[in-house]
């Protein structure tokens, strides 16, 4: 019997539940951590972009209609299907970052972990940042948390799993779709990450994820009139400038501090309105 | 049957190379109709296809596409033809039709809206005396199955009720059964009965099925009287494509070519992108020339490919991607 060809995989992008090449048709070379050849990648364009966000503001509606309860588990499943393809996550790590084996295998546990604290407060963000205010008149007044809409994310470019989690998993939590430009230069942990979506009960288009060259897409995302907020944790000494283009389309604007406790709910609140509802006190 | 009525645009005078001694074809019987249409050479399917396949990779930049975007602009006949339509809607389908982009008065006014005949006069007295026309579906639309009077008296009151362009629909029964001469007939009909108002035929393209039953019906209606062909009604499964479009643009021109008459074109369901719409411009400038590039000889039918083209506009414009609420709704 002959030797077995080896099955190449190709890493291309996460839009719509779907798994596209750029539309451009280019790709762009991946090294590991060591300097070796790794994966040839999607290289997003502009255009690739505008899909993403027309395919996340449709999804968003399925997904914020949806029970928060429902969202939680839907999170979790998420985190269920990241555990059961845990080794395969842990190599990617370790190949991207560079790390020991045990620090990868560290890493993507807590990426897993931080996917299930997220999956818990889908249906506690209300009771936190809610409530009801007290009115001089027969009525009820109560301030509700609403999702700002898509969220456009600039995956921190070190990290290549644990930031990108951080990043997505928090406006995703409190009802938002995500568009994310996955880290330049390690990009296929979260685009692995980014699969197992597809198998986990989320509609098409809640999660997109675009491989390329940051450089070439963070203004497009920053400028684009038809998302509503901004992490721009990835994007290094070009996010004051992203930040003041985020500024004309009236952008709510995150960037992740060095210094940011983990159980902090800034990200959670930068991605949220608030409605206010007033409501007659039945008999 | 009777002899064709004569359509006023020449097409020595906008550069169409005519022979010296034009035939204008006049048909006397459903004989001589069916001799002149056998005379006719088939369609090559692969050939146009291919060819549509080939011209859709071009690629318009910068300040070509921005001309051809309000180009496009320019020719859209914005339809409103929908069971649930009200005069509310009408009147903001023509407030939008004449100042398409309120905050930019450099983008041009649409060509037409199209409407139910019974919402015309309605149409007709938002627009005042502004360029935009007021066109009207009529003879049944979009099936057709009614008697020739029924459909006479459809054309009648929405010419009456100040319509400037009548588009109806041909007998598509009586062209798949063969009865060409019966579909020659009512447009004849219909083209009288429209006075001055310009004539729009609509070949129903999806009902036709093959290149050559598209071409015969082309050449029915340019010689029975049309000032127009059109591809759809946009009522059934398969509307406007690229290779319909391209076998009626070669009819319009091989008619223009030999009897010294221009008809336009007119695209309609399912154009909802900018990138669709100027795929299209690409075939009528390659194929029937660019004498055809004006809201005069092509037409786009659409409703939401307005909105789509004012975003991309705006894109060209300022460098971002526009919200799609940025633009009214209907």
């Amino acid at each position: 019997m002959s030797e077995r060809l080896d099955v190449k995989k190709t890493y291309k992008l996460v839009v719509n539940g779907a798994f596209p090449r750029s539309e451009s048709g280019r790709s762009y070379q991946v090294v590991a951590a060591d300097g070796k050849f790794l994966a040839n990648v999607a290289q997003a364009s502009r255009k690739d972009l505008r899909e993403a966000v027309v395919a996340a503001r449709a999804a968003q509606i399925k997904w914020w209609n949806a029970t928060a309860y429902n969202r939680g588990q839907v999170l979790y499943r998420w985190a269920e299907m990241a555990e059961s393809r845990r080794e395969e996550l842990v190599e990617h790590v370790q190949l991207a970052e560079g790390l020991k084996k045990k620090d990868a295998q560290l890493s993507v546990a807590r990426a897993i972990d931080r996917i299930v604290w997220y999956s818990g407060w889908t249906d506690k963000v209300t009771q936190v940042l809610g409530g009801a205010n007290p009115v001089a008149g027969p009525f009820f007044n109560f301030s509700l948390p609403v999702p700002s809409g898509v969220i456009g994310v600039v995956a921190p470019q070190q990290s290549s799993l644990e930031g990108f989690v951080e990043a997505v998993a928090a406006p995703i939590c409190v009802g938002n779709a995500v568009v994310a430009l996955a880290s330049e230069l390690r990009p296929t942990p979260a685009i692995v990450l980014a699969e197992m979506t597809a198998t986990s009960d989320f509609p098409g288009g809640v999660l997109n994820v675009l491989t390329g060259f940051t450089g070439e897409l963070v203004a497009p995302l920053a400028t684009h009139e038809d998302i509503d907020g901004v992490d721009l944790t990835g994007s290094g000494e070009l996010s004051d400038e992203l930040a003041r283009l985020a500024a004309g389309s009236i952008k709510r604007v995150y960037r992740a501090r060095a210094n940011d406790d983990e159980n902090s709910l800034r990200q959670l609140r930068t991605f949220v309105e608030t409605s206010t509802v007033w409501h007659t006190i039945g008999q | 049957m009777s002899i064709a009525p004569l359509r006023p645009v020449d097409a020595r005078d906008r550069g169409i190379l005519v022979p010296a001694v034009v035939s204008i074809p006049t048909i006397h019987n459903e004989d001589e109709l069916r001799r002149y249409l056998s005379a006719l050479s088939g369609v090559d399917a692969v050939g146009v296809e291919s060819r549509v396949a080939k011209l859709s990779t071009r690629s318009l930049k910068k300040s070509t596409k921005l001309t051809a975007i309000d180009l496009a602009i320019s020719m859209v006949d914005l339809t409103t033809l929908e069971g649930a339509d009200t005069q509310g809607r009408v009147t903001s389908l023509c407030t939008k039709a004449m100042r398409p982009d309120p905050s930019d008065l450099a983008v041009p006014a649409v060509a037409a809206v199209c409407v139910y005949p019974d919402l015309v006069a309605h149409a007709r007295r938002v627009l005042g005396d502004s360029p935009v026309a007021v066109a009207s579906v009529a003879t049944a639309f979009p099936s057709g199955r009614a008697s020739l009077s029924v459909k006479l008296l459809d054309v009648a009151e929405a010419v009456q009720a100040g319509a400037d362009e009548i588009d109806m629909v041909i007998d598509r029964g009586a062209f798949l059964a063969g009865r060409w001469g019966q579909v020659f007939d009512e447009i004849v009909a219909v083209k009288a009965a429209c006075g001055s108002a310009h004539l729009k035929v609509i070949l129903e393209t999806g009902e036709l099925v093959t290149y050559d039953n598209v071409k015969r019906a082309s050449w029915i209606a340019m010689l029975g009287g049309a000032d127009f062909i059109k591809t759809s009604t946009g009522k059934v499964g398969v509307n406007a494509t690229l290779p319909f479009a391209l076998v009626m643009l070669e009819a319009a021109r091989d008619f223009a070519e030999q009897t010294g008459q221009l008809v336009g074109v007119k695209v309609a369901g399912g154009i909802r992108t900018t990138k669709d719409a100027l795929k299209y411009l690409v075939v009528v400038n390659e194929t029937a020339g660019a004498t055809w590039l004006t809201a005069e000889f092509f037409r786009f039918g659409a409703s939401s490919l307005l909105n789509d083209l004012l975003m991309q506009r705006l894109k060209q414009r300022t460098g971002a991607y526009v919200r799609p609420d940025e633009f009214s709704g209907d």
